[in-house]
């Protein structure tokens, strides 16, 4: 079964990818990222029942030095990112409502996986200064040592995990 | 000259490339199928190797383009903001962030375009980040140690091995084509294996 043929040619849809971040390193004077925007959208949404804690704490206090942690081009940038999606799929005929899950794998199952996961990722991604797009992509593309040891670290815990969630997913 | 670089990244100025940037990013994650969950995790059982592809050819094509416009003078490559090495917190984040994509089938910017794509899962996944980022803002005085290990600032493969990043990106470019020539081999050995439902 090929599930490839209403998508793009991989090295087609690489090398636009790659043209944006190159791009982006030349307006903007930064590659593309995604994490540090959930970081921040989780850190306004927190502050609206807990203010003085994520004022205070060393992490998400630093997002309010610029007044609003959401007063940052990382969080317009994860707005485009949504919308570039959309605007993709919307044209590309894909847009669904839909919880995608393997054959085998429950609403149930799926949705606490991408919980877990979900939480996993976030946790990981600020450990490590970033995620795959802005330490692994655009830190790769300048040549970064960090980043290619994250690159080496999630495919290699990844590949080591997969065959436990084959249920999950296949 | 760049945003970055003149601290102009929070203007109007800034949000609004950072948007017209964010839209283009999310357009090609989308056609490339990275909006589906399934086709992300399928690398892992080694069917589809489209994040690979996918990856090192943007990686290869931007690292190659930056150090053509460093020689042309177009940016300079020390005005550019780089994310920091700090390899014991990067190999251990690695890891698990590496479990958080297999297991939540999505990493943040894919998980953006899922939600566009109207993937519930990718809502959750999206929300499940947001409160793993907060965890990790709440556990950040008690992991300092691990958050600094083996911070080495700004650090280059080309500068570690003493050659030129042009000689770099061209070496990256060259180690992505041997990939992807063992990614079709492998993808082609996988289309005589029927798949297995016994898990």
């Amino acid at each position: 079964m090929n599930t490839d043929r209403p998508f793009w040619n991989p090295y087609l849809a690489g090398a636009g990818l790659g043209l944006t971040l190159l791009l982006s390193y030349v307006v903007l004077g930064t590659g593309l990222g995604a994490s540090g925007a959930i970081a921040r959208l989780a850190a306004a949404s927190t502050h609206t029942v807990a203010s003085e804690a994520v004022e205070n704490n060393a992490v998400t206090g630093a997002f309010y030095e610029g007044g609003s942690p959401l007063r940052s081009y990382l969080v317009a940038m994860f707005v485009g990112t949504l919308a570039g999606g959309l605007l993709s799929a919307v044209s590309a005929g894909r847009a669904a409502i839909a919880i995608e899950r393997g054959p085998r794998a429950s609403v149930v199952a799926r949705l606490g996986a991408a919980v877990v996961g979900g939480v996993l990722a976030g946790f990981g991604a600020r450990l490590s200064l970033g995620c795959t797009s802005g330490l692994a992509l655009s830190g790769g593309a300048m040549l970064q040592v960090g980043s290619f040891v994250f690159v080496g670290a999630t495919f290699a815990a990844a590949f080591a995990a997969a065959p436990f969630l084959k249920r999950l997913w296949r | 000259m760049n945003l970055y670089d003149q601290g102009l990244l929070d203007t109007a100025a800034g949000f609004a490339a950072a948007l017209v940037l964010g839209l283009l990013f999310g357009f090609w994650l989308e056609r490339a199928g990275f909006g589906s969950s399934r086709k992300l995790t399928s690398i892992f059982y080694f069917r589809d190797w489209a994040v690979l592809k996918v990856m090192f050819s943007a990686m290869a094509v931007a690292a190659i383009g930056l150090q053509l416009l460093a020689a042309m003078g177009v940016v300079e490559p020390l005005q550019l903001y780089v994310p920091d090495t700090v390899i014991g917190a990067q190999a251990v984040g690695g890891v698990v962030f590496g479990l958080g994509f297999v297991i939540g089938g999505f990493c943040p910017g894919t998980a953006a375009v899922g939600l566009g794509s109207g993937r519930i899962d990718a809502l959750v996944f999206l929300v499940g980040a947001g409160i793993g980022s907060m965890a990790f803002a709440a556990a950040a005085p008690a992991i300092s140690p691990l958050r600094g290990l083996g911070a080495s600032g700004r650090s280059g493969v080309p500068e570690l091995l003493g050659i030129d990043p042009m000689t770099g990106a061209i070496g990256l470019l060259v180690v992505a084509l041997l990939a992807f020539v063992m990614a079709h081999a492998v993808e082609a050995r996988m289309r005589r294996i029927p798949e297995t439902t016994e898990s």
